[in-house]
């Protein structure tokens, strides 16, 4: 008999009361000054995300009228002329992709040896002022930039341009129609405002973006790796190939790609330097093209209200390739083993 | 541990350690070498490689004729010095070296590509602004009655100036509870609802600006029948503000420490107290960066102005009625397709004006957020 | 002076240990001294073990040897460290050269990610700019995996990231890709604080296998270890605000049986540590 022992069964309920085992709920009980902060706050967001929403849903609402009005031609159709309310915006997609590809192949390399140059070679007393040197980059209005580059810039860049199409011509993308030989100036009519010049404009000025994203992710790369390249008899260069690039392969992917957003986007650098040109063409040295923003900017004030419709609608499809990209961005700068630390 | 056959023989042999007497020391005296240094040999290959280069472009740059002018010389200078680099590196050391040389060199040039091209950008338009900027009038009057070829003692920007202070204030004024207080709802009440906000606000900011001016446009200008006025173009740069402040500050307020929130609550706070006298406060700093970094964004945004907002030339302070001219859309107007010298030099005296605002605002915005000594 | 080309042009020629001497090293970072004046000789084909109390400087010894102090940017030192008879700090040889021939294995693992079980094992020949044929590759890959001891538990699994081992196996993968470069001396920094005792007696296998090659230097917490494994010791010890020194070096059976000095006595016999 074990009568000293406690006996378990002691404190429980007597046969028959059915004990039920249920979380109770709490109330926590917010006091009138919570309840209305919460409710204030909440309606901002909810107001923003009606807002948001609003400007969609009118903007998907516009596209179903430009759908009614001019057809799916709209968007693969290659005849572009609003005096004739002939709205196809197939070259001007076109143009858009052009002039983003360019500015990607302009600020990758940048971007990357910047990004490189601060986390890996720079003194570390130069860092900080060099870091804020790329963000003033960023800061100057794109308006700034697309006047320099007009007025100063481009005379300079067609030359290499020429040379360019001059001894790579019979590449078709390199060919320049006209007599681009010319002894006198009359050469440079064919070269202003082109693809090229619009692309390396917009390349400057998205470095700063993708070399913040490569910035962080190569701060990341573990220092134990980076001390096995070095303790095996690697050079600087060999430990940043076989360390700290694979490493930021998710970030130097993702930045590139948010970069690639921003360019699609910019309108006023481009607008100062293309020459208008709505026909579909590949020749990216050869000047005048025409890009989805900077088409909306220039047109619209021709626009009477049935084609307002249109350029809405044309502006959209700008915003749905923007959010694709970035999206595609974030999930390869979250999904990365850099990703961690990183904001996009 | 290897087994020697002298240890049976311990004690007879001496003693197998060594105990150093400090203070005694034979050799080089106590002088700190240089380590890791660059050598006399990286130093002189680089300088001798630059200087060969410089003079190879030199004799051979007029046959080329391939670029203009200066840039173009500098260019064949850099290529040129590349090649003469490796060629120098390569007769003394292991390829592994040469390209390490290499992607430093390359590496560097990359780098100061970007601080080239901001030296150039604001030379420039101080340099071919100067004209304009140094006449008082060019910030005291407008350019009502005055021709645009007139010279440039006449005429000024003073209605862009304006117009640019009060659209940018207003859109601050209405962007900024807005952004900020989606964020607080982002990140100090959260929820579902809160989830697809967030996810709204980031796809928002991917939104074209000319996209955002010609929405303000068509609900405002036409479906409503506003005039063009200084609250039209306002609005469209608060369509384009307030996604970037909600984002950037709910990223800020998120770095605040959850511990000191519940270390709030646990006194007893409200969470309306927790978020106005904790959370808010510490992330101050983030929270003003963002907020000044916005603002100068909004300085320098053209696209949706020029849409929304018509181009006065005389001085409006009223942003309800009558078209606002601002510092962006007068820039825009001065330069492009425009050849005369006093049109163009108002133009870059404008964009002069508004770098520096911009580069003020920014230094600012660094300024405030520098890492406080004993903070945190 | 030294030779800078690498041995492996002739893969039946390999690389003899080599001896190396520090004579009166100090270190500073900034302006903080750490070690002070340490003298002392690592015969060849032997295990010299650095034992003492955590932060009276065997690692940074340890890497003034490699020459890895130096990657941190206030470090100096003084003094000379000299393999075979040639200051590796004098000018004639370069950095890369030098920890080609000194090898060294980290506290915690760290093979490279982003490559495969055998780019691991030959990373060090593609750093360094050295050539190697098909076969000669597969040959190399597989000496130097079965020197580390990993071979048969790898040998058909060699295209998976490095990073799939355990703790163990990925520490003599990093063994095997040091040996792989056929270095004349290895430097081991702690090399079993972070596996668990079956890989800690592995690994001390190894070690008493590749010694007939490699000269050793280990440096360890684990008192009972350095008998294990070495055949030379040497004490380090730092006091309040000194700078790091020897206290006593010599033959670790003496070292560990009779040590001269009494500090020496009492950190052995547990008596502080």
């Amino acid at each position: 008999m074990t009568l000293l022992l406690d006996d378990p069964t002691e404190d429980a309920p007597a046969e028959g009361v059915q004990e039920q085992d249920a979380p109770r709920s709490v109330d926590p009980g917010l006091g009138r000054v919570d309840k209305t902060f919460r409710f204030t706050v909440r309606g901002i967001g909810m107001f923003v995300l009606v807002m948001t929403v609003a400007i969609g849903g009118f903007l998907g609402w516009q596209a179903t009228h430009t759908y009614h009005d001019y057809g799916l031609k709209f968007f693969y159709g290659t005849t572009f002329d609003p005096s004739r309310n002939l709205f196809q915006i197939a070259p001007i997609l076109l143009g858009t992709v052009e002039v983003a590809l360019v500015a990607l192949a302009v600020g990758f390399p940048i971007a990357l040896m910047t990004a490189l140059f601060i986390t890996e070679y720079a003194p570390s007393r130069l860092k900080s002022p060099l870091i804020a040197l790329v963000d003033m980059m960023a800061a100057v209005p794109s308006v700034i930039v697309g006047v320099w580059a007009v007025k100063w810039l481009q005379d300079r860049a067609i030359f290499t341009t020429r040379w360019i199409s001059q001894n790579l011509g019979w590449i078709p993308i390199f060919h320049v129609d006209g007599d681009i030989d010319a002894a006198s100036n009359t050469w440079q009519i064919n070269f202003i405002g082109s693809v090229a010049i619009a692309g390396l404009v917009v390349g400057l000025m998205i470095v700063p973006l993708a070399c913040s994203v490569m910035r962080g992710v190569f701060d990341l790369a573990p220092l134990s790796e980076r001390e096995a390249a070095y303790a095996l008899g690697s050079t600087k260069w060999g430990m940043i190939r076989t360390v700290v690039i694979p490493f930021g392969r998710g970030g130097i992917i993702g930045g590139t790609m948010l970069a690639l957003g921003r360019a699609l986007g910019e309108t006023v650098a481009v607008l100062l330097i293309i020459t208008n040109d709505d026909t579909p063409k590949i020749q990216v040295l050869s000047g005048g093209t025409d890009t989805i923003s900077a088409m909306i900017a220039s047109q619209f004030g021709n626009a009477h209200q049935g084609q307002l419709a249109a350029y809405l609608t044309a502006g959209f499809v700008l915003f749905v390739m923007t959010i694709a990209v970035n999206t595609v961005a974030a999930i390869f700068v979250n999904r990365s083993r850099s990703g961690a630390g990183v904001d996009v | 541990m290897s087994e020697s056959p002298e240890i049976t023989q311990t004690l007879q042999r001496p003693a197998r350690t060594v105990v150093p007497v400090s203070g005694e020391h034979v050799g080089s005296p106590l002088v700190a070498r240089p380590i890791g240094r660059r050598t006399l040999d990286d130093r002189a290959s680089l300088v001798g490689s630059l200087l060969a280069a410089l003079a190879i472009t030199w004799l051979v740059y007029e046959r080329m004729l391939a670029f203009g002018g200066y840039v173009g010389f500098a260019v064949c200078w850099w290529l040129t010095f590349i090649i003469v680099y490796t060629f120098v590196s390569a007769s003394s050391h292991p390829w592994v070296e040469v390209k390490d040389r290499l992607a430093g060199v390359i590496v560097a040039s990359g780098a100061s590509i970007i601080a080239l091209v901001l030296g150039c950008m604001v030379v420039f338009v101080f340099l071919k602004g100067w004209p304009a900027l140094h006449h008082w009038n060019f910030y005291t009057q407008d350019m009502t009655g005055v021709s645009p070829l007139d010279p440039l003692s006449k005429g000024g920007i003073s209605h862009a100036l304006v117009g640019s202070a009060i659209e940018v204030g207003i859109a601050v004024l209405v962007a900024l509870p807005l952004g900020i207080g989606t964020a607080v709802y982002m990140s100090e009440v959260g929820g579902r609802a809160a989830k697809l906000v967030r996810t709204v606000v980031e796809a928002m900011t991917a939104l074209p600006d000319i996209l955002a001016g010609l929405f303000v446009y068509t609900v405002l200008i036409v479906g409503l029948h506003w005039d063009r006025t200084g609250l039209s173009a306002a609005l469209a740069l608060v369509v384009t503000m307030v996604p970037i402040v909600a984002r950037s500050a709910e990223v800020t307020l998120r770095v605040v420490p959850g511990g000191l929130r519940e270390a709030s609550w646990a006194l007893g706070a409200s969470q309306w107290q927790t978020v106005w006298r904790v959370v808010l406060p510490t992330a101050r700093s983030g929270l003003t960066t963002a907020l000044i970094l916005g603002i100068a964004r909004v300085s320098g945004e053209t696209a949706p102005l020029l849409i929304v907002s018509g181009s006065s030339t005389y001085f409006n302070a009223n942003p309800l009625s009558q078209p606002m001219n601002s510092l962006p859309l007068f820039i825009y107007g001065n330069v492009r397709g425009v050849q005369d010298e006093n049109i163009l030099a108002r133009g870059y005296g404008a964009a002069a004006v508004l770098l520096t605002v911009v580069l003020i605002l920014f230094t600012l915005a660094r300024f405030v957020a520098r890492p406080r000594s004993g903070s945190r | 002076m030294a030779p800078v080309s690498t041995t492996l042009d002739r893969p039946e020629q390999r690389s003899t240990a080599a001896e190396l001497e520090a004579r009166e090293v100090s270190a500073w970072f900034g302006t903080n001294k750490v070690l002070e004046q340490v003298s002392l000789t690592m015969p060849r084909n032997t295990v010299t073990a650095l034992i003492g109390p955590s932060g009276c400087g065997k690692s940074t010894f340890l890497r003034i040897l490699n020459r890895m102090h130096e990657k941190v940017p206030s470090a100096h030192l003084s003094g000379e460290v000299l393999l075979d008879g040639y200051d590796i700090y004098a000018p004639g040889l370069t950095v890369t050269a030098t920890r080609k021939r000194i090898g060294m294995v980290f506290q915690k693992p760290n093979p490279f990610p982003a490559m495969s079980i055998a780019d691991n094992v030959t990373a060090g020949l593609k750093l360094t700019g050295t050539k190697i044929g098909r076969s000669e590759r597969a040959e190399l890959i597989e000496r130097s995996l079965t020197r580390a001891g990993l071979w048969n538990e790898v040998k058909d699994r060699l295209n998976q990231p490095g990073t799939s081992l355990s703790g163990g196996q990925q520490q003599r993968l990093c063994i095997a890709r040091s040996l792989a470069v056929d270095p004349e001396l290895l430097l081991m920094d702690e090399p079993c604080s972070a596996l668990d005792p079956t890989s800690t007696y592995r690994i001390e296998q190894t070690i008493a296998e590749i010694v007939s090659d490699v000269t050793i230097v280990i440096v360890t917490h684990n008192m009972q270890q350095a008998a294990r494994v070495s055949q030379q010791c040497a004490f380090f010890l730092a006091s309040q605000g000194t700078p790091g020194q020897i206290v006593e070096s010599g033959e670790t059976a003496q070292i560990f049986g009779s040590p001269r000095d009494p500090r020496t006595a009492d950190y052995v016999n547990g008596r502080f540590g």
